[in-house]
């Protein structure tokens, strides 16, 4: 299963940075989620897979009696989960915003720093 | 000592609250600095008084060797009273001769700096802090070389002098660093301890050759020499300052001080001989086809330089004692010279020496300055310039076999110095005044009284040589010998075969004065070799780099960022690649794996598909709708493998995403496809390439074992300390819990940041 899922990330790196070197702004987002989704199933990936044994103590007892899913990859993906989200949200309404005001989606257009806004 | 080296930064630090006063009501108050710090170096005389030195200790960053040290014996006592004392008569002479320039004030500023730097070059006992003044003078000189901003040469020589300067003090740096490197210290006092040290080691070539360069591009040697008469764009007193006495000497100055350590070899002599006779015997030839009276003294000083440089190349005691002489004498008539000229052109608009004649009618106090001068120059005996010439040739003929030609060579600079001295000092005043110059009157004293004194001094030491003998001349000698050595000056040595050349230098030197007259024809023969001038050269390839720089930043430096992105990537893939090919092996251990079951199977496909489809579907709900179910696989695979918290945020935030891109976005057009089908394929290519390093790379991190204190920390004291059953809740909100408060502020942040892009409303005649 960790080939399979290491493939898929190697596809969604590759999928991201294809996106991210597409010249319409739109893709660049798409890009940016995909290799943020990577990301953070590398991450995943790198406290090891283990099945059914999430890492809460069970009631009534004090520490863990069995194995365990490793929790620190868990919560730093988290993290890293929310603050893609804040970034993601924040640069989907940026183009939206550069669409309005200069109706287009072609980077190469947004060269000019004297456009008036 | 400290005080007396780091003054001259205070005081121009001072200058711009000060300036404006000063500049209008006072001008000379300037001259107090280097009249003082001149002072303060007399009265230090009799520390140095037989070899003894004056060490001044401040510790500054002792982690790198590097200290603020300073070291006065005699080669820097008398750099050092040169540099206060031609400094006070400089400040003196520029009170009026800018007078009433808007900037005066800045001028002083840098003047001062330079002084200071100057200072801080001769007297410091570490090589580190000697490069920083070092580079600090070259900097300081930029600045007064271009002090006429406006001029387009102005600045054009301002760049070159620091170019070449500032080059030549990088070379030195690395020179320095090597030394240090080999000899383990960074200070000279304790290097001349033990000078074998470094003349052993395996490094030595390397560190004399770039001590060298350092060296001749300071002091203008060939083929470094070409900025020094570029630099004559600047203000007179600047010309007297940097080019006479101070700057172009500290070249000389390394040398001096670097004789006992490095000196005294086989290439250490031949390449400062070959240097130095080659460079004084070319820049005087040149001097004496120039009709610029600032060009002259410019090619005159280059030639002195190159004497210098050959002088301590020789390195024999009288040699040095020699260079010790001439170093004064030179820089008490270069600096006269100048100063005149700047009269000359102050008082007449000329500096044409072929137009000049008569002077003297007008301006008797500066003629007589002149012709001191000059004769000294031309090494007249009862002057300064004798004596220092007297030595020379004795030197020239003490060495070996090949005495014969270095004093013929000598000799022949010697007899082209002589007349391009006369042209600058007695030519200008003598014969029938021209009637355009009838109405030329004698300037203020503050002009004409520094060049005189000059001339006394030269008359003074050189009618008295013991007056500087065993005070000043025989600790510069012992500092640059590095051990006691008894030195005698006298007028009269006898009729012998040096007083012969002295009379065959002077008696050719007035006939080739008398015979030769300078003109504007004479000068343009010289242009004819302007094509393989050294300049010339190296201008040419500085305008073939600064097109190189244009076409390199051009190609890296677009101003694409995708293109940066893939530069950068590009590299990292194949320098990993080229690493992982070299021997990394990959190996499964299938131990590790997990067994697949079909659900897990339906998910993976799910994701492939989706990926593929949100690349290349052509239109954007569908793209969006392939995002969403990227995202929902990948809260399967957190909900498979026991990570709860995982999907539950995925999940939510995934479906957030959607909704704001569906809202948002759903107005926009189709996509459209941008770039060529070939950029198109370059970068499928490079992202799999990429995709492959990622997932191999994971492959490999994989299959080391893992460590997982921290994880096993935060799972045993979970309940423990946090009194939390949710492990990872735990980290979040207690063990990293700052962590997560910055995490909440910077989507705070972003929420701002949405908010207000959504609201914002610069120009409402856009909307729809």
């Amino acid at each position: 299963m960790e080939i399979l899922l290491i493939i898929i990330i190697g596809l969604l790196h590759a999928g991201g940075l294809y996106m991210l070197l597409r010249r319409s702004m739109f893709k660049m987002i798409i890009g940016l989620i995909l290799l943020g989704n990577g990301a953070n199933l590398l991450i995943f990936l790198m406290g090891r897979l283990v099945k059914g044994h999430p890492p809460v103590i069970e009631d009534g007892l004090k520490v863990f009696t069995e194995i365990y899913a490793d929790p620190l990859p868990q919560a730093l993906v988290l993290t890293a989960i929310v603050i893609g989200f804040g970034l993601q949200s924040f640069a989907i309404i940026l183009i939206k915003r550069v669409h309005r005001v200069l109706e287009t989606d072609d980077l190469d257009e947004l060269n000019s720093t004297d456009e008036e806004i | 000592m400290i005080i007396a080296v780091l003054s001259g930064f205070f005081f121009a630090a001072l200058l711009p609250l000060l300036g404006r006063f000063a500049r209008k009501s006072v001008p000379l108050i300037f001259s107090f600095l280097p009249i003082a710090l001149f002072v303060f170096f007399l009265t230090s005389l009799p520390l140095i008084k037989g070899g003894n030195t004056w060490i001044s200790y401040h510790s500054w960053i002792p982690s790198f060797g590097i200290d603020l040290s300073f070291r006065l014996d005699g080669l820097s006592m008398l750099f050092a009273l040169m540099i206060t004392g031609i400094g006070a008569l400089v400040f003196t002479y520029t009170a009026y001769y800018l007078k009433g320039h808007p900037y005066l004030d800045r001028f002083y500023g840098y003047l001062s700096m330079f002084m200071a730097s100057m200072l801080g070059v001769v007297l410091s006992d570490n090589l580190m802090s000697m490069f920083i003044f070092w580079e600090l003078t070259s900097i300081s000189s930029f600045f007064l070389i271009g002090f006429n901003n406006e001029e387009a040469s102005s600045r054009k020589s301002a760049m070159t002098a620091l170019g070449i300067t500032g080059f030549g003090g990088l070379v030195m740096l690395a020179g320095f660093v090597l030394i240090g490197h080999a000899a383990d210290t960074y200070s000279i006092t304790e290097l001349l301890t033990r000078p074998e040290v470094l003349k052993s080691h395996s490094s030595y070539t390397w560190i004399i050759v770039l001590v060298f360069v350092g060296a001749f591009t300071k002091s203008a040697q060939f083929p470094f020499h070409f900025w020094l008469p570029a630099a004559m764009k600047a203000p007179t007193p600047v010309s007297t300052y940097l080019h006479s006495a101070t700057m172009v000497k500290a070249g000389v100055f390394l040398l001096a001080r670097f004789t006992p350590i490095l000196g005294d070899t086989f290439w250490w002599n031949t390449t400062l001989i070959t240097i130095g006779a080659f460079t004084m015997l070319y820049a005087a030839i040149h001097a004496i086809f120039r009709v610029d009276l600032k060009s002259i003294l410019a090619y005159s000083t280059i030639s002195a330089l190159g004497i210098l440089v050959f002088l301590i190349g020789i390195g024999s005691e009288k040699a040095l004692l020699g260079a010790a002489l001439f170093i004064l004498a030179h820089a008490l008539y270069k600096a006269a010279l100048f100063l005149i000229t700047g009269i000359i052109d102050h008082q007449t608009g000329s500096r044409d020496v072929s137009k000049l004649a008569g002077l003297r009618k007008v301006m008797m106090p500066v003629a007589v300055a002149g012709f001191i001068a000059a004769l000294s120059s031309a090494g007249f005996p009862f002057l300064i310039g004798f004596l220092s010439k007297e030595v020379m040739y004795e030197a020239g003929l003490q060495f070996g076999e090949w005495a014969f030609l270095l004093t013929a060579i000598l000799v022949l600079t010697k007899i082209l110095l002589f007349v391009a001295g006369f042209w600058a000092g007695i030519k200008p005043f003598s014969g029938i005044l021209p009637n355009e110059f009838q109405k030329v009157t004698l300037p203020s004293a503050l002009l004409w009284v520094p060049p005189l004194l000059l001339g006394t001094l030269s008359l003074l030491f050189g009618v008295f040589p013991s007056i500087i003998e065993q005070a000043l001349i025989q600790p510069v000698v012992s500092s640059m010998t590095g051990k006691e050595s008894p030195i005698y000056l006298a007028l009269w040595h006898g009729f012998n075969l040096v007083l012969l050349l002295s009379v065959i230098t002077l008696l050719l030197g007035f006939f080739l004065y008398v015979f030769l007259k300078p003109s504007e024809k004479l000068f343009s023969k010289t242009l004819r070799f302007e094509n393989i001038s050294p300049e010339n050269i190296i201008e040419t390839i500085g305008s073939y780099f600064s097109i190189f720089a244009i076409k390199w930043t051009k190609f890296f430096q677009n101003g694409y960022l995708r293109n940066y992105v893939i530069t950068i990537l590009a590299f990292l893939t194949i320098l990993t690649a080229y690493r992982l090919f070299g021997g990394v092996n990959i190996y499964i251990d299938w131990k590790q794996i997990s067994v697949i079951t079909p659900s897990e199977i339906i998910v993976v496909v799910l994701m492939i598909i989706s990926i593929f489809f949100a690349i290349l579907s052509t239109s954007r709900t569908a793209s969006i709708v392939a995002l969403g179910v990227v995202g929902f696989a990948n809260c399967l695979f957190f909900l498979f493998y026991s990570a709860p918290d995982l999907a539950m945020t995925q999940f939510s935030i995934d479906t957030l995403t959607v909704l704001l891109f569906m809202l948002v976005l759903v107005k926009l057009p189709k996509n459209k496809t941008f770039s060529s089908k070939r950029i198109r394929i370059r970068d499928a290519v490079l992202s799999l390439l990429f995709g492959t390093l990622i997932a191999i790379l994971t492959l490999e991190v994989f299959e080391e074992p893992s460590s997982s204190e921290v994880s096993k920390y935060f799972a045993d004291n979970a309940y423990l300390l946090a009194k939390g059953r949710n492990v990872v809740n735990v980290i979040l909100v207690d063990f990293r819990g700052f962590d997560t408060m910055v995490e909440t502020v910077v989507l705070v942040i972003a929420a701002v940041g949405v908010f207000s892009l959504m609201k914002l409303d610069l120009n409402p005649s856009k909307k729809e």
